[in-house]
């Protein structure tokens, strides 16, 4: 069997705080079509190492190549426009525009005149064909068809949840990094969104976060398990499972 | 989160109606007005215009600037410089370097300003505004604390600009080419990014814009256009002096902006005309014992716009099409 593409990984990765390392000799790779989940309770510096990654903050140490690129040290508009899309953990979209105007401009970042381009001043950014398509087709996705026309800040939480996938996934990421995507969804929306992941998963190299380890058993092709910034574990899930440190250190909380 | 964003965009159709029938009233006005409210209304054009550049910024792409004169001013003190004494300089040489002048300096201070955010923004503006005010203030080789005479207009060789109708109309036009460049401006790419930059910068940056270049760019064509009044303002007045990017200048526009309605333009120039028609009706208040009410018109003006931010967020503009609306669900 061939070897699945490694689009992202990262070595050796470090943040500290101060005294205080979030994120402690990282290493870990994103398959093309494999969903690679990274567990752990909270404070284990799964959000720090997420923000790593996207660029959002810069590493102490270590570091990351995307698809072929060193990309450590580069800016979030960079490394987005290198194919890496994100979500955030706590609902990061834009609350006075309507869903569809939310999906729109995160489509339009794909198509982007130069700010000191006058051509970029004039058209209409209605008008853009490709654009709309785009984000017409990330709107479906997430399943977000009926609420085109509601203020953001005005849908309900899973929707919001929904609408930062649909925008990460309207600039057409190669890889994704999703923070708590299921985080205070219902049971139904839930679900949805796992059956959502999985479609992506095929498309896409994933990373996703997530604080609960039985959500993932069965989305998870591979499986981190960070414990105070470091890695305790990373295997298949089937393997991470029976480890005997991750049980003593995580499973073994509940 | 951000802070509740009070904004109109698209304008109702009653509002276009009003803009219209203001744009009527402006064409007719130079056959029905004397000189001296000619030259008046002339000046409420010109500051609609420097209003309407702030928007871009304040209103457009949230970056309140507190300095945004001395582009209105740089532009002024080119046209100054480059009119001979004796003879009056080229429209289209002299309108293209001032704007190019005001738009060189929001470059590089914009290079500098706009990596910072909030308040420092607005700190920053209005110290590297200070510094250019001081540097013309403190030069008597740039007119110093005088200010320098302009004894012609620019020659436009197709029109006389020191004709006085014929320079209302040619603000007019600029009034005009200014406001739809504008409002086209707001719909395009461009324009939905900065006002995605508003909303949230953070975002927009993990989507993959390059929010730095955005907010230059606004900076810059926001100093050309403030460059374009100021240019005009010159020429009117045959005059310029460091009060053109002081402090009170920039301070007026930013007020200008809120009182008409921020983020469409439209509301820069309702906002333009209603502060100049307010100061000169506070201005002229009368003597009422030993207490000088004119003389204090600045307390009033205050008053007016916090009670206006209280009551009608989204200023003049915002009530109209409050009022226009409710008659409408009367009417149905």
């Amino acid at each position: 069997m061939r070897e699945p593409k490694v689009m992202m990984s990262a070595r050796g990765l470090t943040k500290r705080f101060g005294g205080l390392a979030a994120v402690s000799d990282v290493s870990l790779d994103l398959w093309h079509g494999k969903l690679h989940a990274v567990i752990g309770p909270n404070g284990a510096g799964k959000s720090t190492l997420t923000n790593l990654l996207s660029g959002d903050l810069p590493p102490t140490s270590g570091n990351i190549t995307l698809d072929g690129h060193d990309i450590t040290g580069w800016t979030p508009e960079k490394i987005s426009r290198h194919r890496l899309g994100r979500s955030y953990q706590k609902t990061n979209i834009f609350r006075t525009f309507t869903v569809w105007d939310n999906v729109r401009l995160a489509a339009q970042s794909r198509a982007q005149p130069h700010p000191f381009n006058p051509l970029g001043w004039l058209g209409r950014a209605d008008n853009m064909a490709a654009v709309n398509a785009r984000a017409e087709r990330a709107i479906e996705l997430a399943g977000l068809q009926n609420r085109r026309h509601t203020v953001a800040g005005a849908a309900s939480h899973g929707e919001q949840r929904q609408l930062e996938i649909a925008m990460t996934l309207a600039t057409e990421p190669v890889v994704l990094l999703l923070d708590e995507p299921l985080a205070g969804m219902g049971v139904a929306e839930a679900e949805n969104m796992v059956q959502l992941l999985l479609r992506l998963k095929k498309e896409h190299a994933m990373m996703l976060v997530e604080h609960d380890i039985d959500a993932l058993f069965t989305l998870a092709d591979h499986l981190t398990v960070m414990v105070n910034g470091q890695v305790i574990a990373s295997d298949t899930p089937t393997t991470v499972r029976a480890d005997r440190n991750v049980q003593a250190a995580y499973l073994g909380e509940h | 989160m951000s802070a509740p964003q009070i904004h109109i965009e698209t304008l109702p159709r009653s509002i276009q109606l009003v803009l219209l029938l203001g744009l009527a009233a402006l064409v007719a006005f130079p056959f029905v007005g004397s000189d001296f409210y000619l030259a008046m209304v002339n000046r409420m054009m010109i500051l609609a215009i420097f209003a309407m550049s702030l928007d871009l910024l304040q209103g457009v792409s949230g970056l309140v600037s507190l300095g945004h004169a001395a582009y209105f001013g740089i532009a002024g003190y080119v046209l100054a410089f480059v009119t001979p004494a004796g003879e009056p300089i080229s429209l289209y040489t002299s309108l293209p370097l001032a704007v190019g002048g005001a738009a060189l300096a929001a470059l590089v201070i914009g290079f500098l300003v706009v990596r910072t955010h909030g308040i420092y923004f607005i700190m920053v503006t209005m110290a590297f505004a200070q510094m250019v005010f001081y540097v013309f203030f403190d030069n008597k080789a740039l007119g110093g604390s005088d200010g320098i005479f302009l004894n012609f207009r620019p020659d436009a060789v197709l029109f006389d600009l020191e004709n006085k109708r014929v320079f209302y109309f040619f603000t007019l036009g600029c009034l005009v080419a200014v406001y739809l460049f504008l409002r086209r401006l707001l719909w395009s790419p461009f324009g939905r990014s900065l006002a995605g930059i508003r909303v949230n910068e953070h975002r927009m940056r993990a989507l993959g814009f390059g929010t730095f270049s955005h907010k230059l760019a606004a900076f810059t064509l926001a100093g050309a256009l403030a460059g374009l009044a100021g240019f005009l303002w010159a020429a009117q007045t045959g005059f310029v002096n460091p009060e053109l990017m002081g402090f009170h200048m920039s301070a007026h526009a930013i007020m200008m902006v809120i009182l008409g309605g921020m983020g469409n333009f439209a509301g820069a120039i309702v906002g333009a005309f209603s502060f100049e028609y307010l100061l000169h009706l506070f201005k002229d208040l009368p003597q009422i014992g030993n207490f000088n009410t004119g003389k204090h018109w600045q307390m009033w003006m205050g008053l007016f716009i916090v009670g206006l931010v209280i009551f009608a967020p989204k200023g003049i503009l915002g009530l109209l099409a409050r009022a226009f609306a409710q008659k409408e669900a009367n009417d149905a």
